[in-house]
């Protein structure tokens, strides 16, 4: 595991510079288990003060201090998008893998499903999900819907692999030789399907966040959970470009842009190395 | 009854297009065979690409359902896909090899990972000890080891091996028989004859049936038994391998035989085709009339015309 | 270089130098070739996978792309009405000028070569049109003339390449290779992929033209029974290396080397039942072969100084080769009638 890292550091050049900016990031967003602030609460700093060496990141308008505020928000707003792209993977990997190998009325009843989970529009849910669960609505059960909607379209990615791999003469070997099909799709097939996960719980990381951006400054989340959209929902509630509050947007948007691009370019650097390909060459083939 | 395989006029039929389409080719048409159970032999199916040689291969392996008649072993239809613990006992008397053993193999994967599944699903055993010993008898009665196959990867292999360590893999549950779909046709030449004298010894020594597959006339000559020739889905001639091979008489079993290339007389360049041949078989083929089978005083089986 | 030869490659050495991961391999696919191929005569080159085939090919088509690179040596071709071209080094634009008009190739798998979403006819222009300078009606007029040596009809012209069968495509891409009249055809393993009654019919046919216009064919192929009745020497090639060559019926009856022997030997035939020897061992790693002589790990004949030096392609007879310190001492395992020798090779 070490030495895969190390390998990868020494000549991957994207792998060192995504590992670097997430690191930053993740960092970042731990040191809010450390915070002697409560980011609840408002007014425990004096307010609109720009960045200095007493406040790092300066307060916004609530008088929140934005170095915690922020570390809160992107330990929430990371924890979110990882949870959305986990459950969804995971969905989209039991579909696309079982509708792929099994095949017959298996196949067609997911994507029966899956086609429906398409065209159903997700904004005007999600909506609906927050005037009828308003303040209950938090950060898990957000993710939940949000897990339930990102997943059709990787399953058919993963689907038309699994189908091409049904044909393949090892598979046929690993039914002659007693294995379960739950085994074959795990064990057998699963590691070509790995760089397609990997690439798309990337997209699907950033779908998810910029939804909930979208949705939080639209003021249709709990505005109350610290997170990078609520914060930006506050920032407009209190007119900050206009009254000259720049920090409270612009530090957010930097960090935030700093975190996708470190995790695109370890998901692409990751994502060449796990390809079957990739390892069939380092392996000397 | 001791027959172990009986195939009874074996049709199979695909229909291409949809449900309300007429189109449909016609891979086996009435073919014929069987095994008996106290006399190991190697029988070879030749043909070229089109014979249904691999349709019938399929069929009997329990792949693909006949259109028409049946396939039994050991007096039971041949149970297909799904039929739970049927088809396991199916599969742990009957095994296949198949043609290219890169492909066979999870290149991604140990080797000895499919000898341990197959041992551990239908040998019953799952202690650590046991199945290592039952992979390393199958790799013994090869020519191979459990030490120089195990934890090795595919492309760590020679293809002669890997072919091997694929034939061990079906010997682990001490099958009836063995299905090998030209299996010495993507191995080089030099370790070809090693498998191919395996399939021998695996008849002779350890009393396995093996069903060999294959379009090279010259392996059919050295190992087989008997042995079926197919053309465009019909048996055209079939019956003692040798007696056969020697001379055969139905014209498509002519033509094959005058197309091979043989190393005798080597540097004088014998190319011409056998055009006469050709045109012989061209005339039938055109005429469309599918024959039948009638016996010849050796036992062989030829498909004569109607003039 | 002989004015009687083509081609003559020395010393070559090409090598596929890949870095990856901080994993350093040197495969050395073509270590050490010195041959050379007369005008009007079929060459056939023997060898099994990992014996450097074809990287050898891609060499002498010109087709020498990263990570594959010549590391030392030459291979010159000397057409007609032409400078020598060593294609080793030769330039993109060079190679260009030799490349279909003087040299061609017939592949294997003809679907690669045919683009299946273009007509023959438009294949015929790609590739034709250049180097012959025509174009037009008067293209087609030479296209279908070709063809009609081949025995197609013009209708191929029109017909996509699924339209036709296996064998018909190899003919037309034979009728590719061979349109502007080339003076050097590379033949890669030209009838692997068709049935037994075709590939007899193709072979007859790229032997015909051959003799027709008097080119040079390299056929290239593990197949030993091709060589015997379609080449006129063979070069035996073992791990990038060449350990034998010579003319084909010499080779067929005498060789002197243990690799062609037993390749010669394993050859089943139909009339016989004696057993076939085997050979022990795998094929080499070429990124990592054997020291000394590369067959010694799977030779019978191997003797200590087998694995320390390595044996030169040395003059047994007139025009025949062998790269062995025994190969006084090598008999035939089968003799040419068949007759089963000894299953082993001794001394």
């Amino acid at each position: 595991m070490i030495s895969i890292v190390r390998d990868l550091i020494r000549y991957n050049i994207e792998f060192a510079i995504g590992l670097v900016l997430t690191t930053i990031i993740v960092i970042f967003a731990c040191l809010s288990f450390f915070s002697p602030v409560n980011p609840n609460l408002v007014y425990t700093a004096i307010p609109d003060q720009p960045p200095s060496w007493q406040y790092w990141f300066g307060t916004n308008s609530r008088g929140q201090e934005m170095f915690w505020q922020l570390s809160f928000a992107f330990r929430n707003t990371l924890s979110f998008g990882v949870t959305v792209a986990l459950i969804s993977r995971v969905i989209s990997i039991f579909v696309g893998l079982l509708s792929g190998y099994l095949g017959g009325w298996v196949d067609r009843i997911l994507m029966f499903v899956n086609d429906i989970f398409v065209a159903i529009p997700i904004f005007p849910i999600l909506i609906l999900f927050y005037f009828v669960m308003r303040s209950n609505l938090n950060s898990f059960t957000l993710a939940l819907v949000m897990a339930c909607f990102g997943w059709p379209f990787d399953a058919r990615l993963i689907r038309s692999v699994a189908l091409g791999l049904r044909h393949r003469e090892f598979t046929r070997q690993a039914v002659f030789a007693g294995m379960s099909p739950i085994k074959i799709m795990l064990e057998e097939h699963l590691p070509y399907v790995m760089p397609i996960i990997f690439a798309t719980a990337m997209a699907n990381m950033i779908w998810s966040i910029g939804l909930e951006v979208t949705l939080a400054v639209l003021g249709f989340t709990n505005i109350n959970i610290p997170t990078v959209g609520t914060t930006l929902y506050w920032a407009n509630n209190h007119s900050a470009l206009v009254v000259g509050v720049w920090w409270w947007i612009l530090i957010p948007v930097i960090i935030l842009v700093m975190m996708f691009l470190g995790l695109f370019l370890l998901a692409v650097s990751l994502n060449e190395y796990i390809d079957p390909r990739s390892r069939l060459r380092r392996m000397g083939v | 009854m001791t027959a172990l395989l009986d195939v009874d006029h074996v049709d199979k039929r695909y229909v291409l297009g949809g449900v309300l389409s007429r189109e449909h080719v016609d891979a086996v048409i009435d073919a014929d065979l069987s095994l008996q159970r106290d006399e190991p032999e190697i029988f070879t199916i030749i043909g070229e690409s089109g014979s249904g040689k691999t349709t019938l291969a399929r069929m009997i392996l329990g792949l693909e359902t006949p259109t028409s008649g049946q396939i039994l072993f050991d007096g039971e239809v041949v149970p297909t896909r799904g039929s739970g613990k049927k088809r396991h006992a199916f599969m742990a008397q009957v095994q296949p090899v198949f043609q290219n053993p890169f492909e066979a193999f999870n290149p991604l994967k140990r080797v000895d990972r499919y000898l341990a599944s197959t041992a551990r699903s239908f040998l019953g055993i799952s202690d650590h000890t046991a199945v290592d010993a039952a992979m390393d008898q199958a790799l013994q009665k090869v020519g191979l080891s459990l030490a120089e196959v195990g934890g090795r990867y595919p492309h760590e292999l020679s293809g002669g091996q890997l072919q091997r360590a694929a034939i061990a893999r079906a010997l682990v549950c001490n099958p009836s028989l063995l299905i090998a779909d030209e299996p010495v046709s993507m191995v080089d030449a030099s370790l070809r004859m090693a498998i191919v004298n395996l399939l021998k010894t695996l008849r002779d020594e350890l009393d396995v049936h093996v069903i060999y597959i294959t379009h090279d006339l010259a392996t059919a000559y050295y190992i087989s038994d008997r042995i079926m020739i197919m053309q465009k889905g019909r048996v055209v001639e079939a019956g003692p391998a040798r007696a056969i091979l020697d001379s055969p008489q139905h014209p498509y079993a002519r033509l094959l035989k005058a197309s091979v290339l043989s190393a005798e007389d080597a540097g004088h360049g014998r190319l011409t085709p056998a055009a006469e041949l050709m045109r012989e078989c061209n005339e039938l083929a055109k005429r469309g009339d599918a024959g039948k089978l009638v016996s010849g005083t050796d036992g062989r089986q030829v498909r004569v015309y109607s003039r | 270089m002989a004015s009687n030869d083509v081609l003559e490659v020395r010393d070559l050495k090409a090598y596929y130098l890949m870095n990856y991961y901080g994993v350093t391999r040197e495969v050395r696919a073509v270590d050490d070739i010195t041959m050379s191929i007369k005008r009007n005569e079929v060459y056939g080159i023997a060898g099994e996978s990992s014996s450097g085939k074809t990287s050898f090919i891609k060499v002498l088509a010109a087709a020498i792309r990263p990570p594959l690179e010549v590391v030392a040596g030459s291979a010159v071709y000397d057409f007609s009405g032409m400078r020598p071209i060593d294609v080793a080094r030769a330039s993109d634009a060079d190679t260009d000028r030799i490349r279909w008009k003087y040299l061609s190739y017939i592949m294997q798998g003809s679907m690669s070569v045919l683009n299946p979403l273009r007509r023959i006819e438009s294949t015929f222009e790609d590739f034709a049109a250049r180097p012959l300078g025509l174009s037009g009606g008067a293209l087609r007029q030479r296209v279908v003339e070709h063809l009609a040596t081949l025995k197609l009809g013009p209708e191929v012209l029109r017909a996509y390449p699924h339209e036709l069968s296996g064998g018909m495509r190899q003919r037309v891409t034979i009728g590719l290779a061979t349109i502007c009249n080339p003076e050097f055809i590379i033949a890669d393993e030209p009838t692997t992929a068709l049935d037994v009654v075709v590939q007899k019919d193709v072979l007859s046919l790229i032997r015909n033209l051959q003799r027709q216009m008097g080119a040079s064919v390299i056929l290239v192929t593990h197949d030993m029974s091709v060589h015997a009745n379609m080449a006129d020497r063979v070069g035996i090639m073992y791990a990038g290396r060449l350990v034998e060559d010579g003319p084909t019926r010499t080779l067929f009856t005498a060789p002197k080397h243990p690799y062609t022997a037993h390749l010669v030997a394993s050859l089943p035939r139909i009339g016989d039942t004696a057993r076939r020897p085997a050979l022990e061992g795998r094929p080499p790693n070429l990124a990592d072969p054997p020291s000394g002589c590369r067959f010694h790990p799977r030779c019978p004949l191997a003797i200590d100084r087998c694995k320390t030096e390595v044996p030169p392609l040395a003059t047994v007879s007139q025009e025949h080769r062998s790269a062995c310190w025994r190969a006084d001492d090598v008999e035939p395992l089968v003799t040419a009638d068949g007759d089963a020798g000894r299953d082993t090779v001794t001394a």
